[in-house]
């Protein structure tokens, strides 16, 4: 493997070395054990992310009776359940907030979370073909989900806010600015696991089976149904591990004005929210040579 | 002296392949192998994803120590037998795949028709995709809309173009998708068989877009099985077998040492113990063949040559009615023709004593197409009944030949190739409607 372990990147961009050749050089040959992001080459696709993203957005609700209401009919219809089942019949606190609007303001960026987590984990296998017959930063194709899903989000969002003043909830101001960083922070946490999904998924097809179940868990792991409050102040801070931990208090505190995360807990999430977005992106860039040969 | 394109030195791609399961011996076995599955599962396709060592028994390399030039203009073509390493080639060149060994060097924007339709979203209308699949193959949008009138001129899809492609035939689909990849006006072109698809007229389309292409100064790597092709438009040849470059030369001269490599085929069996040999209580087969009318078996048979098919058994029933018939398929799996002794005038109809017989079939010269051709020899008692098959007994390759194709490379269709007459005429040398006839 001599050649394997120097030192030189997958490609190498550089301009023509003679004037009289148009375009690039490319050096093809073996990578590194950790590529670097290459972000000027990412950027140069941005094109090909808005392209992805936009097909995304034009296949996902197309021959739907409902469209794009389906983005706000999910997190609405789960409201319903969770409020008839864990406010009514669990009685479980809501932090003085009518449990709807509570457990609505939770579900709007965690329906957001599991639609661009399973859109991200899917997007290599679904794009199969693309990988194995053209070359691109592969790292667009989890992304392109990611970004697709912030429409539904907005969607939502615009519902989320309808019932919040129906109720005559008056949104905290100042917390404002925790609103644009939580939805940061979820995107981020996102795109992460995805990439660390996505890059998982193309090489061992478990991750399908696994993914709607560790979903399903992270959904208890994070204080949708019950609030922040409900752990004892001595573990909040390790809860806070959970980015989605800081996401949820965070919508709550800006929007309901309850509920609220400490400046350390809210710190700690996004934090993490980071480490996974570094990880799973250099996890994903590690693995990606073999894409194309196990896809 | 012109740039070079492309260089590439020691390239080699090596890849895991999978090794045959052991089947349980025991019901206790199967449990026991079920439940550790998962454990070898694991570890087997972590070894996908990461070669390790040379010495294992399922390494295979692909492609190996392959070093070779492409000039500036050059069109260089590329052969070898399925699994000689052609379309590895073109996935290292093109970055999809990286390579175990050795480096390219590739100077200049490449593009490749190896890639047709992809990203093709079928509930996107066709201008949608038109956006699409530019920007996966590299265009940018601005390239993309000032040639899109052209490329949809190209696939003759004008009036389809906001109908979502789903509703496409599968004619105007593949149109499309190579309209968009033949207007990238990449520095180097790569090609893989794209020749397959499409209609006739427009193979015709696509070689004449790959000619002007040449022309026009870029340097284009031709991948084929298409020999009348690969010779009319490269001016150079490389020559793959089993991931090697084995020779480099002249298209005329690699072509022709590439036919004489043996193809995988099946051109004589022998079974000389009746005790042993293929049948049944009523009918053994003794030899199979099949050769050119004026040769042996490993002599090559092209669309020109007189075939002789010869197939000898033993009757081992004294008095029955038996005789042979054959299906010949193609290796598109069509049923070419299916054949019986019907005008034989010694042996059919009459029974036959117990012994060896022998049958031989001529089929003419300038019947079968260029293709693998597969035998399926059948035994019939009384006409009616099949009391023996034998799948594949003979499998054998008709080449192509150079010889009365004119000026067209692209695929001869369809099961046979039979030369019609043909004639044409003058009727009348003006463009005004014809005088009635006198």
């Amino acid at each position: 493997m001599g050649s394997a372990d120097s030192p030189a990147p997958a490609v190498a961009l550089s301009p023509a070395p003679s004037p009289a050749v148009p375009g690039s050089f490319v050096r093809v040959a073996p990578a590194g054990r950790w590529p670097g992001l290459h972000a000027a080459e990412l950027w140069r696709y941005r094109g090909l992310l808005f392209f992805l993203t936009w097909r995304e957005l034009k296949v996902r609700y197309a021959q739907t009776i409902l469209g794009a209401a389906w983005a706000v009919l999910q997190p609405v219809l789960t409201t319903v359940v969770f409020t008839v089942i864990f406010g009514r019949f669990a009685r479980l606190p809501s932090d003085g907030v009518p449990y709807a609007a509570f457990s609505l303001t939770a579900l709007v960026p965690w329906t957001y979370f599991v639609t661009a987590v399973t859109g991200a984990s899917n997007s290599l296998v679904a794009n199969r073909s693309l990988v194995t017959k053209v070359y691109f930063p592969r790292l667009v194709i989890p992304a392109a989900p990611v970004l697709a899903a912030l429409l539904d989000l907005g969607v939502s969002f615009v519902a989320l806010l309808v019932l919040i003043f129906s109720y005559g909830i008056v949104p905290n101001q100042a917390a404002a600015l925790l609103l644009p960083l939580s939805v940061l922070m979820t995107v981020i946490t996102a795109a992460g696991v995805g990439c660390w999904l996505a890059a998982l998924n193309i090489q061992y097809r478990d991750v399908k089976y696994v993914v709607p179940f560790l979903l399903q868990l992270w959904l208890f792991a994070s204080p949708v149904v019950y609030p922040l409050s409900l752990i004892p102040p001595p573990y909040r801070l390790a809860y806070a591990v959970n980015p989605i931990v800081g996401v949820i208090a965070g919508f709550r505190s800006a929007l309901l004005g309850a509920g609220g995360p400490t400046t350390a807990e809210f710190a700690v999430s996004f934090g993490s929210a980071c480490l996974i977005l570094v990880g799973g992106a250099a996890y994903f860039r590690r693995t990606e040579r073999v894409f194309a040969d196990v896809a | 002296m012109s740039h070079v394109m492309i260089r590439t030195e020691g390239l080699g791609k090596r890849y895991r392949i999978g090794m045959a399961a052991v089947r349980p011996r025991s019901f206790r076995e199967a449990v026991t192998r079920f439940a550790t599955a998962p454990f070898r599962n694991l570890a087997h396709l972590r070894q996908a994803a990461r070669p390790t060592s040379d010495a294992a028994a399922d390494v295979m390399w692909a492609l190996r120590d392959l070093s070779f030039e492409v000039r500036y203009g050059e069109v260089l073509g590329v052969i070898g037998r399925n699994g000689a390493g052609k379309s590895t080639l073109l996935k290292l060149l093109s970055r999809i795949t990286e390579p175990t060994t050795g480096y390219a060097e590739i100077r200049g924007r490449v593009g490749s028709l190896l890639e047709v339709g992809t990203g093709f979203h079928p509930e996107l209308t066709g201008r949608d995709n038109v956006y699409l699949n530019g920007s996966i193959l590299g265009m940018d949008r601005v390239h993309i809309t000032r040639r899109f009138d052209e490329i949809v001129a190209f696939a003759e899809v004008e009036r389809f173009i906001d109908t979502p492609v789903k509703h496409y035939s599968s004619g105007m689909y593949l149109r499309l998708a190579f309209a968009v990849a033949a207007h990238l006006e990449p520095e180097i072109l790569l090609v893989d068989e794209v020749l397959a698809v499409g209609d006739a007229a427009f193979q015709r389309k696509c070689l004449r877009r790959m000619g002007d292409v040449a022309e026009e100064g870029r340097t284009v790597l031709f991948v084929s099985h298409n020999l009348t092709a690969v010779q009319g438009l490269c001016a150079r040849a490389i020559r793959l077998q089993d991931g090697r470059l084995i020779e480099e030369g002249p298209p005329a001269t690699v072509v022709s040492h590439y036919l004489q490599e043996a193809a995988e085929t099946l051109s004589h069996q022998l079974w000389p113990d009746p005790a042993t040999a293929p049948g049944n209580d009523r009918v053994r087969l003794r030899r199979v063949s099949v050769r050119p009318l004026d040769g042996g078996p490993t002599d090559p048979i092209t669309t020109r040559t007189p075939v002789v098919l010869e197939f000898e058994y033993w009757n081992r029933r004294p008095g029955a009615y038996l005789s042979l018939a054959f299906h010949l398929y193609n290796e598109e799996g069509v049923l070419v023709f299916d054949s019986a002794p019907v005008t034989e005038q010694g042996w059919q109809g009459r029974p036959l004593p117990s012994g060896l017989f022998r049958d031989v079939c001529h089929i003419p010269a300038d019947l079968l197409n260029d293709a693998l051709h597969r035998v399926e020899l059948l035994v019939i008692e009384r006409s009616s009944e099949v009391i023996y098959r034998q799948r594949d007994a003979l499998i054998f390759e008709v080449r192509d030949t150079p010889e009365l194709r004119g000026a067209w490379f692209g695929r001869w269709h369809g099961a046979v190739r039979p030369i019609l007459e043909w004639s044409t005429e003058l009727v009348h040398p003006s463009l005004t409607p014809a005088p009635p006839a006198p």
